[in-house]
């Protein structure tokens, strides 16, 4: 993390024959060479690729054509594009505000020593562990919309009717939300408890001492104490939360009526159902800018913190 | 769902701490172990902790039992899941098997193990390297790994998609075989960081005292450096397995027909089946969730140790 910026002036090590260059120098990059190679076709091409193709109107039999700047402005003004980020945006930040805070208080119920808290945190962390394939058929079938699907069965026994969690347009975001902090909760959970461990245990003696409130002193001990967990989760967080796809791939498909749509389930289907790779390329290298945005802006205040 | 949770810890807690100061004068070191100074002995708290977790268990764990449950129930069809299954039978199973379950299966069995044997061998290459060679371009070469993690799949998947058609200079049409996901996986920043960092640990004196017997690079990384480095290879190797595990568009992409499908991207196709019920569909979940279940049961500790290290590390 602390390399970024200073990356001096790129020397290719082809140059073999040269005086300096022994078999020593060569070597590294004999190792680095597969995950180089992976890396470059896999990974940096198809990103160049998808850059080039955003200023394309692909047609695959016909040659691409050269539209510029077309095709953003074609994805930045379809209304249904505009919903996505509204979608995104509230599915990120409320799943991942969620995420931290019940993975927080997961952590503070669940930190300690003895071997029964250790099964309880194995069970808890389950979801985490499960493909996100397979948490979306399980919550499709707990969310199932009559009295005995397994959520409405619960508020049936308090005699509430049974709601459509993900056919009701105005619940759909908020069904899949749940889902979101269901998964990521135990994750953030494990990183929170790693951070909690690392408390100084002599400071809540000294808390104890002076008769702070436990109130307090979560608020003057332990928050501070964990605040570099918290941030390392907020940045992963906002990270996933921008590029969602999977979850509302398999739970809603980005229904009903668009009311789950976020950016990338647009932006997939788009490419792949409409075959326009011009305009989800374009869609794509926008995501893409603002994650690098967002992480170099989250990277860059975590490391004033830690300064200071 | 949290403010109901907070609050009755708040008030009770102290209490057990006054009392636990008051009454004894601190015979034992009084504990503080954790943050809101739980206790072990039996009480209001320690009820209320017992209350909790119970509450937590039910949340996180119980809707495993509810696939489990379900996937064993005769005709659970329509939609009745429960803890327990009721008329069980493994017909369900028999189903998904006619619906080509294992086929999906044993492709995910091949791309989990092919891709996570070359995401091992590349990233600790990758590592040897940056650990335990200093060379020019080394900032620029870490940078580039570390651009790797923050480079979604989601947001390359659609060029991703053109270049497993045809890979540029070799043209291999790479869809409709493993290859097309196992290769993009090999590059997995994140092992070679966590990696990179426990080889770096490794003292010098080692490598020198080998150096003078004329150990060679190979040999080095294979006899020296790898035996020192089992756990973290422990922790890549769990973390990879559930990260490829977990793949769905990769696999979508990298398909030519459903019947490159792995088995967590087939459970769709299993659902849109209108002959088949959710039942089957469970079946299916339980077959696509055992692998990464065993996986972290069997090495669980590891993996939560490697969360946290690469995360504090990051």
């Amino acid at each position: 993390m602390t390399a970024t910026v200073t990356t001096p002036a790129v020397t290719t090590p082809v140059t073999r024959r040269g005086r300096g260059l022994t078999k020593k120098s060569v070597v590294p990059w004999l190792f680095l060479a597969p995950g180089l190679l992976l890396a470059l076709v896999f990974k940096f091409w198809p990103m160049a690729k998808g850059v080039w193709l955003s200023f394309f109107d692909v047609r695959p039999f016909l040659g691409d054509k050269w539209t510029g700047l077309d095709n953003y402005t074609r994805v930045l003004t379809d209304h249904r594009f505009q919903d996505a980020i509204g979608h995104t945006l509230l599915l990120g930040i409320g799943q991942s505000l969620g995420a931290i805070v019940l993975g927080f208080v997961l952590a503070l119920l669940l930190e300690g020593q003895a071997r029964s808290l250790k099964i309880v945190r194995t069970a808890v962390f389950l979801p985490a562990v499960t493909a996100t394939a397979v948490v979306g058929e399980l919550w499709r079938l707990m969310y199932y919309p009559t009295s005995d699907g397994l959520i409405n069965s619960g508020l049936d026994f308090f005699g509430l009717g049974p709601v459509q969690f993900l056919d009701n347009p105005d619940l759909a975001l908020w069904s899949t939300m749940a889902m979101g902090i269901w998964i990521w909760a135990p994750y953030n959970m494990v990183i929170i408890m790693a951070g909690l461990a690392g408390v100084d245990r002599s400071l809540y003696e000294a808390a104890a001492m002076d008769g702070v409130s436990l109130r307090q002193r979560l608020r003057y001990v332990t928050l501070p104490a964990i605040r570099p967990a918290l941030g390392i989760v907020l940045t992963l967080a906002a990270i996933r939360g921008l590029r969602v796809f999977t979850e509302v791939y398999v739970l809603t498909g980005g229904g009903p009526a668009g009311s789950t749509e976020v950016w990338m389930t647009r932006a997939y289907t788009l490419g792949f159902t409409r075959n326009d790779i011009g305009g989800a390329s374009a869609a794509s290298v926008v995501l893409l800018c603002v994650t690098l945005l967002l992480t170099v802006t989250v990277n860059h205040f975590r490391k004033r913190g830690d300064v200071r | 769902m949290s403010a109901p949770v907070i609050e009755p810890v708040r008030t009770t807690a102290p209490k057990a701490k006054a009392r636990r100061s008051g009454k004894t004068q601190r015979t034992t070191p009084a504990r503080f172990d954790t943050a809101l100074g739980w206790n072990d002995r039996p009480g209001a708290a320690w009820a209320l902790r017992i209350l909790l977790c119970a509450t937590a268990l039910g949340i996180f764990a119980a809707p495993f039992l509810a696939i489990l449950s379900g996937a064993f129930t005769r005709n659970a069809s329509g939609s009745s899941l429960s803890f327990l299954p009721h008329d069980s039978t493994l017909l369900n199973f028999t189903v998904a098997g006619e619906r080509g379950i294992w086929d999906y299966f044993s492709n995910s069995l091949v791309i989990a193990g092919g891709g996570l044997l070359l995401q091992l061998v590349v990233c600790t290459l990758a590592a040897y390297a940056l650990a335990r060679h200093r060379f020019r371009g080394q900032a620029l070469i870490l940078t580039l790994f570390m651009l790797t993690m923050m480079l979604p799949e989601e947001v390359i998947a659609i060029p991703l998609s053109l270049v497993l058609g045809d890979v540029p200079v070799v043209h291999l049409d790479l869809k409709g075989t493993v290859w097309g996901v196992i290769l993009p996986l090999g590059a997995w920043g994140f092992s070679v960081m966590m990696l990179t960092e426990f080889m770096k640990d490794i003292p010098d004196e080692i490598e020198e005292a080998a150096r003078l017997d004329g150990v060679g690079e190979l040999r080095m990384l294979w006899q020296i450096v790898l035996p020192l480095c089992k756990p973290a290879l422990g922790v890549a190797g769990v973390l990879g397995f559930i990260m490829i595990w977990d793949q769905y568009l990769l696999p979508l992409i990298a398909a030519k027909d459903p019947t490159d499908y792995t088995v967590t991207v087939a459970l769709s196709v299993l659902r849109t089946d209108p002959e088949v019920g959710s039942g089957v569909v469970l079946a299916g979940a339980v077959i696509a969730l055992l692998p990464s279940l065993i996986v972290y049961l069997l090495l669980q500790r590891s993996l939560v140790t490697g969360i946290a290290a690469g995360a504090t590390k990051g």
